[in-house]
């Protein structure tokens, strides 16, 4: 163990270093190649010129590499293997794809991913919004936005073992431990093993990631509605709205732009859940979804490459929009800098 | 808001009633892990973590010694001990010889077993089975009892868990991925940043607008490639596909799309004049980014760093797809998953774990919450 801690503080300084003598030792490099002063006056022009045309590749090249090895490459290369067999040798056309279509483990993910989408970017951004206005009327908001803040700090893992502890079901007559099952009890009702309920299971594995996304949303529309003129809320107040009327006819539309963004980011998330499905149910009781459905497919008997990225290509395609329409935003933003 | 002002008492009573039902909703669940796991194993079981500060009561059963154990005492036979033998104490308040009644009787009184034979369970566990025949065979009789006992806190489980269920190893490993991981982007994703930021190159639009669609490519679609290549370069190398180099180059990758975006949109935004009047005092592009864009961006490098150093520490995916699963390699989130399965029923051990797992984050969280909150501005309201 000592020698695995000694190995990464070696790592963090010779990573840290080494970027540094690249960056450092490129542009000493570049400056003696196109020497710029001690030259006479149109060379020094022409190599300040040349310094110029090299120079931005050496500040962007090291990212580009990496880029290019982890993300660009590896998206054309899980298409081409979405046309491959099991082992990423022979050609199969299609059949990656009718498989999917067919199989019944599948078309019960894209059911349940369909369930997550409507119902967890929506439940997030409502609770937020809600929360957010709320807590901007108390005196005590901050701490109370802090503590709903904080499930966001939180590992879906960690979350899952927080809520799998309070859906714990034990049998008749012993006592429950579980708070859900113990609020039933309380109650008269029948205790229930929350998560193997097929169907309403998912919507026990959704309240996880709800509890820790509400807070993201909430701090974000929470600054988005510190940003709307004073001024139409007042003239509300004066034409004599009630408080429901201002949220719904003048809060919203005034902030509808940061709604949208808080939820694609939600609903991006929501199609790469995995790990609350994996260690909640890992997939039983037909609470199985895309993302630990390829996780599955990568390792299940020696791994089906095949299989596996015709799946992730499946996410990638619904998340293209969203990319698509960010990437319009963005060109408008920049189109004036 | 100026909206709310002026309304009346019930409504603004109203207001904080609803807000702190959220913050209960919101608290409660974390808080039961952390109670929990403070707890006494046993009581864990006995009673929710609610009640844990009440006397917990449980139901359990023994078997009292064998006939080898009796004695003669005016002309009966009597076993005389504890049902606790040598272990804690409890206090009892009933008890019965029936698992369909194992609290027939009260602790205190004689239960007539029949055949004259007499049990009597004191509250302090201490019993006197008594007979006018001699016992005989070689198992005691069945006993079951109910026992309460005070609230009993301990460290206890934490003990257990850091250095016999190998999560002290694991919090170790985590260190190892998220320092390096967090801090190598940083300085690439920088000259990235202002490369992109104020300097003129063709092509330059483009790779803005690359780095955005990179921004929501699901990890999926690097997984089977990343896996493939890296069995690869460890076959034709001779070395191990899975190691802690490995998963560091990953996260990295990972995490740039995010760090160069949230930099560069931060960096465009310094003042043009610093830039401009640093020019024309002959610095050139390296030495205006290393004296003067570095220090003006500490704010959101520091926004970025609690990103990436969350996001890394919580990540499962990348590091079950990455990196082994033998001690020296599994990290907290890993061998969490893997408690759930093989500790399933043991909470103790899974709460604890839980809040082991959870405490780097919130306490990083809590202390930097500033610079966390800036990021998640400028990260996804520009980021439109």
């Amino acid at each position: 163990m000592a020698a695995q801690i000694f190995s990464a503080i070696f790592v963090i300084i010779i990573g840290v270093g080494g970027c540094v003598a690249y960056f450092w030792g490129a542009n000493k490099l570049l400056d003696l190649v196109f020497p710029s002063r001690g030259v006479s006056g149109t060379a020094a022009v022409d190599n300040l010129r040349r310094q110029g045309l090299v120079r931005p590749w050496l500040f962007v090249g090291p990212a580009m590499i990496i880029l290019t090895i982890y993300l660009i490459y590896p998206v054309i290369e899980t298409l081409r293997l979405s046309f491959l067999d099991r082992g990423g040798e022979n050609f199969v056309g299609l059949a990656n794809y009718e498989w999917a279509f067919g199989d019944h483990d599948f078309r019960n993910s894209i059911l349940n991913n369909i369930l997550w989408l409507a119902v967890v970017p929506a439940a997030c951004t409502f609770l937020g919004l809600i929360i957010a206005v709320l807590t901007d009327k108390i005196w005590w908001g901050t701490i109370a936005k802090s503590l709903i803040f904080l499930p966001l700090a939180i590992s879906f893992v960690g979350a899952s073992v927080i809520w799998k502890f309070i859906y714990e079901y034990r049998g008749e007559g012993q006592v429950q431990i579980g708070l859900l099952n113990a609020i039933i009890q309380y109650f008269g009702g029948q205790p229930q093993v929350w998560i193997s309920l097929p169907f309403w299971n998912n919507f026990f594995l959704m309240v996880i990631l709800i509890w820790i996304q509400t807070g993201f949303a909430m701090v974000i529309l929470s600054s988005a509605l510190r940003g709307i003129p004073e001024e139409t809320l007042e003239a509300a107040v004066i034409d004599g709205a009630n408080p429901f009327q201002i949220f719904w006819k003048i809060m919203v539309p005034q902030i509808w732009g940061t709604i949208a963004v808080v939820w694609t980011t939600i609903t991006i998330l929501v199609l790469k859940v995995f790990d609350i499905v994996l260690t909640m149910t890992n997939g039983q009781w037909n609470s199985q979804v895309l993302a630990n459905l390829m996780f599955d497919w990568m390792f299940r008997g020696g791994g089906d490459f095949g299989r596996g990225a015709t799946i992730a290509i499946i996410i990638m395609i619904a998340v293209i929009p969203i990319m698509v329409w960010n990437i319009r935003q963005a060109n408008k933003e920049t189109g004036g800098h | 808001m100026a909206a709310s002002t002026g309304k009346s008492f019930v409504s603004r009573f109203g207001v904080h009633i609803a807000v702190l039902v959220f913050v209960v909703i919101w608290t409660i669940p974390t808080l039961g892990i952390l109670v929990s796991s403070l707890r006494d194993k046993d009581q864990i079981i006995a009673s929710g973590w609610w009640n844990s500060f009440a006397s917990s009561s449980q139901t359990e059963a023994g078997r009292l010694p064998a006939a080898s154990a009796q004695t003669q005492k005016d002309g009966k036979y009597v076993i005389e001990g504890n049902v606790f033998g040598d272990g804690a104490k409890r206090d009892i308040s009933a008890f019965g010889v029936k698992a369909a009644a194992p609290t027939q009787y009260k602790a205190g009184t004689a239960a007539d077993l029949g055949d004259g034979v007499t049990l009597q369970v004191n509250a302090d566990g201490s019993f006197v089975l008594a007979s006018p025949k001699a016992f005989e065979g070689d198992r005691g009789q069945r006993v079951y009892y109910a026992s309460s006992a005070p609230p009993k806190f301990t460290t206890e489980n934490y003990d257990a868990v850091l250095f016999s269920e190998g999560i002290g190893r694991s919090f170790m490993n985590s260190l190892t991925v998220t320092i390096p991981a967090t801090i190598i982007p940083i300085l690439i994703a920088a000259f990235a940043a202002y490369a992109l930021a104020w300097m003129r190159f063709p092509g330059r639009a483009l790779l803005i607008a690359v780095i955005i669609g990179l921004l929501v490519v699901p990890l999926q679609m690097s997984l089977i490639p990343l896996l493939k290549l890296y069995n690869g370069v460890g076959t034709f190398f001779g070395v191990p596909s899975k190691t802690y180099l490995g998963i560091w180059l990953a996260h990295t990758g990972f995490g740039l799309p995010f760090a160069i975006y949230l930099l560069r949109s931060y960096i465009a935004g310094l003042p043009r004049e610093i830039m401009e009047s640093a020019r024309i005092d002959g610095a050139s592009d390296f030495e205006i980014f290393v004296k003067i864009v570095l220090p003006l961006s500490f704010p959101v490098l520091a926004s970025f760093a609690i990103f990436q150093f969350l996001w890394v520490w919580n990540d499962l995916l990348v590091a079950m797809v990455f990196l082994g699963t033998a001690p020296d390699q599994i990290v907290l989130t890993a061998k969490l998953n893997a408690l759930l399965g093989s500790r399933g029923g043991n909470w103790e051990i899974l709460t604890t774990s839980a809040f082991i797992t959870i405490i780097v984050p919130l306490i990083v969280f809590f202390s930097l919450q500033r610079y966390f909150v800036r990021g998640l501005l400028a990260g996804s309201v520009k980021g439109g």
